[in-house]
């Protein structure tokens, strides 16, 4: 069980907020993708998230492009994990991928507000006093999660320990 | 047993197996992968897994769009770095800055075919369901996978199907459409869900139309959506194809999460709002906002249709705001000029740039200043979306834009047509 402060917002929250399009193809390092993490959402998030902060989320997180630095600017800025009511399909993969856990929890960002303090288990995150249950990821999507992103785990495919082509993926 | 939608015929046979069910989860093997100015990104990614080839480079297309002809000098090494990569590891398909949209110019080289599967590094590769392939928008770290394997994992996604009846009116486009959809079914509606088109609406859509209803269902959270093809698509693919194909269609007992019908016949001119796509009103409930840029451009408004659209409202009068153009391809480009669309554009003193993405996601030709609006034909008005986070983004169909240009004001088209 681990303890985290969170960072609070509401529904389709888009990537162009998360990590803007304009930075795309021209930042490279993890540390200038980071320092401009939810830049046009909340520019507090951007100056003052802490190691081991949590955003928790309204429905569809992470709606709109495809881009991936929307996962690696958060992830880098040190979010273990994103707690919402749903994900949009592309931004639930890339975390898998990026070995950032996406939680699916409908109903907690209208529990705990900005600032406040949550737990998460294995199976279960408490806040405010109430216990939520986390569905399981498929068995897969927790291997790639498990082995920290698919680039580990593909890196294990070809420099030498042998998984099956299965291996390279798994469903939500 | 039910029948089968199309998501779950398309993903059995790239998965290259007898049949699948929707939740099934599955390593698929896509006909054609495709990325464009991501592609130096994705290469760094592929070097760190540490495959020793690209698995298929003969079934990868690589297009230079999203910031072309580069705008500086960063954006211009990328493209180097890209150019050098497609030529190092014989990527079969590359495109130079000018050729277009990727969408559009794999479009129109055919180089996907009805039934065909195809993921790209872009949210709205779900356009290639207008000829009736799958298509799917992944991100970097899954490109990057997929030149080392070949494959990817799916979750085969429940179905929705929409069945669309009657003909476009007068000054309204597939745009409308869109938006009439996302307005109504918000943009969750389609989350995580093959969106699959039925109905006489659908061959009654001018061909230049249809890409922009697939294409802008990413807004609508789909992972794929599909279109029925017929004659008129077979006829428009098989000038450019180099291999044979099989179309797949749904059967009709298919089992669908939800049904949805829409007359589009009763689809009027529409505006999203800044800042979501499913903040949508009739035109008159927008008119008169002031706007200081319509631009006429990205992958779900620059086929020759829009243009000769935004021609036919512009031409002979001034401008009241500023017109950006720039078509989703050359082919359209070469279109537009020999027909006289691009001189009515120019003479109403349209500012007119070369094929590409523009200022869609604010990289150049087009950024708003603080506090300026923009009314877009693009698909997405996101905050920030063209650069400036306090701009605000209209988003409508190519006659509302036109005729906001003229007036400087949103404006509804009928007195222009």
């Amino acid at each position: 069980m681990s303890r985290h402060r969170v960072w609070v917002y509401g529904d389709n929250v888009n990537t162009d907020v998360i990590f803007p399009g304009k930075y795309t193809y021209t930042l490279k390092s993890l540390e200038e993708i980071a320092a401009h993490a939810l830049e046009d959402l909340d520019p507090a998030f951007t100056a003052g998230a802490e190691l081991g902060d949590v955003i928790v989320a309204g429905f569809n997180w992470g709606c709109g492009s495809s881009r991936e630095q929307a996962v690696t600017a958060v992830k880098h800025r040190g979010v273990p994990a994103i707690l919402a009511a749903s994900f949009s399909g592309l931004y639930f993969r890339n975390c898998i991928n990026q070995g950032i856990r996406p939680i699916v929890l409908p109903g907690l960002s209208a529990a705990v507000q900005t600032g406040d303090f949550i737990e998460i288990a294995g199976d279960f995150v408490l806040a405010a006093g109430v216990r939520y249950s986390i569905p399981p990821l498929s068995g897969t999507a927790q291997a790639i999660l498990d082995a920290g992103g698919l680039t580990p785990m593909l890196q294990k495919r070809f420099r030498g320990a042998i998984t099956p082509l299965t291996g390279i993926g798994g469903g939500e | 047993m039910t029948g089968f939608t199309f998501a779950e015929k398309a993903l059995a046979r790239a998965a290259g197996v007898d049949a699948v069910r929707a939740g099934d989860v599955l390593d698929v093997r896509p006909d054609l992968i495709f990325s464009h100015d991501n592609t130096a990104a994705i290469r760094r990614i592929f070097e760190q897994i540490g495959a020793p080839r690209l698995a298929r480079p003969e079934r990868m297309a690589i297009t230079l769009d999203h910031a072309a002809p580069a705008p500086t000098t960063q954006h211009a090494a990328n493209h180097a770095e890209i150019r050098r990569f497609a030529a190092d590891h014989g990527v079969a398909h590359f495109f130079e800055v000018g050729r277009g949209i990727c969408h559009q110019v794999i479009s129109e080289e055919a180089l996907i075919l009805p039934g065909e599967t195809i993921f790209g590094s872009d949210s709205h590769t779900t356009h290639f369901g207008w000829m009736g392939a799958f298509g799917m928008g992944v991100g970097r770290t899954e490109m990057a996978a997929l030149w080392a394997t070949g494959a990817l994992w799916i979750r085969v996604p429940e179905a929705v199907q929409i069945v669309l009846e009657g003909r476009l009116q007068p000054g309204v486009t597939a745009k409308d459409v869109c938006l009439r959809l996302l307005g109504d079914l918000g943009m969750t509606g389609g989350q995580y869900r093959s969106i699959e088109f039925a109905g006489s609406g659908v061959a009654a859509l001018p061909l230049d139309e249809r890409p922009v209803i697939p294409n802008m269902m990413a807004e609508f959270g789909a992972m794929n959506a599909y279109f029925p093809p017929d004659e008129v698509i077979f006829a428009a693919l098989n000038a450019r194809r180099t291999r044979d194909y099989a179309p797949l269609y749904p059967d009709a007992d298919a089992d669908y999460a939800e049904r949805h019908h829409l007359d589009v016949s009763a689809v009027e001119p529409l505006v999203a709002l800044p800042h979501q796509p499913d903040h949508v009103v009739p035109v008159s409930q927008a008119q008169g906002k002031p706007v200081d840029q319509a631009f006429i451009g990205t992958c779900t408004g620059a086929r020759y249709s829009d243009l000769a659209a935004a021609a036919q409202v512009v031409r002979g009068r001034r401008l009241r705001s500023r017109l950006i153009v720039i078509p989703a391809s050359s082919a359209v480009l070469e279109q537009a000029a020999r027909s006289g669309v691009l001189l009515d554009l120019i003479a109403a003193g349209a500012a007119v740039a070369s094929p590409g993405c523009g200022p869609c996601m604010g990289n150049h030709l087009g950024v708003p200043a603080p506090n300026e609006a923009t009314i877009s034909t693009g698909s997405r008005n996101f905050r920030g979306r063209m650069g400036t986070a306090g701009a605000p983004i209209y988003l409508s169909n190519p006659y509302v834009a036109a005729a906001s240009a003229v007036t400087g004001c949103i404006t509804h088209p009928g007195e222009f047509l």
